[in-house]
């Protein structure tokens, strides 16, 4: 029933080469960022609405939140944008 | 009718999307019989489409259609009410719902097609407590506008780091950090700590020993062999995301003093 394992249930170990320290002084831990950082490398786990196309749903983001520009991962229904509304068929209905 | 699971990443994020592309998905789909059939049989033909199946890409899709293998993690009926079917999908990125939907149909000898899908996961993002929708979103950058509060539009965001979550990881000295975001490959004595899992040629995220991600990479070892290397290539990035200077730069000639 079971076949091979999805990525998100496999477990890493971390192995350890070096004892070495960082700079306090460079870069931050991710949660320290100020929010200005935060937003330039963020990302928006986005419930998306029924009829926009992801693509318009992810301008709308950028619209929302001022973002110089986004992308989102994984177009949700790539066969949709290709079908003009007048011409759904039974195969789309919903 | 498609919702659902779609993070959307912001400016320096967007350079780190390609990882979705090999990232597994679970859906829950509301399936259309065009004929009646036993719920033990739709249970059954169900389950045999877990493993490795081969599909063709619709008419309208944005790649070459030539016959492609996909793995169907696991699918499980959920309820089935007359000719509606509403099942779970788990699979591998690139797996067409609306053509598993057909084929499953032609297996009953029915016919079937998709009539609603929900993504519930895309990689590490599932419909857990940090979903937004567009109208959440919308409100919490009001708040920030606004009344100057900015806990709500924190929490809508999430560091691009989640998006590696699942890409095994190579952390690095700080003295190797800003090499690699000029692109440059990293040399085994760079690498502090491994995550097993990485194999020669696979992908691999680099980070600094603070959490932050330098680049996507191809590694050239696997963690065995960065383990026991003591010179040598360990990864060659395939994608920078840290902006150079980020960490003083220490490699090539003259050694900055700090």
């Amino acid at each position: 029933m079971t076949g091979e394992r999805p990525v998100w249930e496999e477990e890493r170990e971390l192995k350890v080469r070096a004892a070495v320290d960082t700079d306090p002084r460079f870069g931050m831990r991710p949660e320290d960022r100020p929010l200005q950082e935060h937003l330039r490398l963020g990302v928006v786990n986005l419930d998306k609405p029924p009829n926009p196309s992801s693509h318009q749903v992810a301008a709308w983001v950028k619209r929302i939140l001022g973002a110089s520009h986004v992308g989102h991962g994984g177009t949700l229904e790539a066969a949709e944008p290709g079908r003009p509304d007048g011409h759904r068929g039974a195969a789309c209905s919903a | 009718m498609v919702t659902g699971v779609l993070p959307v990443a912001l400016e320096d994020a967007t350079k780190a999307v390609q990882v979705f592309l090999y990232s597994g998905k679970e859906y829950v789909c509301l399936m259309q019989l065009h004929g009646d059939v036993d719920d033990l049989d739709v249970k059954s033909i169900l389950e045999e489409f877990t493993g490795e199946i081969l599909q063709r890409p619709p008419l309208r899709a944005s790649v070459r259609r030539d016959l492609r293998k996909r793995t169907i993690y696991r699918i499980s009926l959920l309820e089935k009410d007359g000719r509606r079917v509403l099942f779970r999908v788990a699979c591998q990125a690139g797996t067409y719902i609306r053509k598993l939907c057909s084929d499953v149909g032609e297996a009953l000898g029915c016919g079937a097609h998709m009539r609603e899908l929900r993504r519930t996961r895309a990689g590490p993002f599932t419909e857990d407590e940090h979903i937004f929708t567009l109208q959440q979103l919308q409100e919490a950058r009001r708040l920030h506008v606004e009344e100057g509060c900015e806990g709500p539009l924190r929490e809508a965001v999430r560091p691009v780091e989640e998006i590696f979550k699942h890409i095994p990881k190579i952390y690095i000295r700080d003295s190797a950090v800003d090499a690699v975001c000029h692109g440059a490959r990293l040399a085994v004595p760079g690498v502090v700590k491994v995550e097993t899992g990485i194999s020669r040629l696979g992908p691999a995220a680099i980070f600094t020993l603070k959490g932050e991600v330098v680049a996507l990479a191809r590694s050239e070892l696997s963690t065995q062999e960065i383990m026991e290397a003591e010179k040598g290539i360990a990864a060659r990035p395939v994608r920078v995301i840290m902006r150079p200077g980020t960490y003083p730069r220490r490699w090539g000639g003259v050694q900055e003093q700090i």
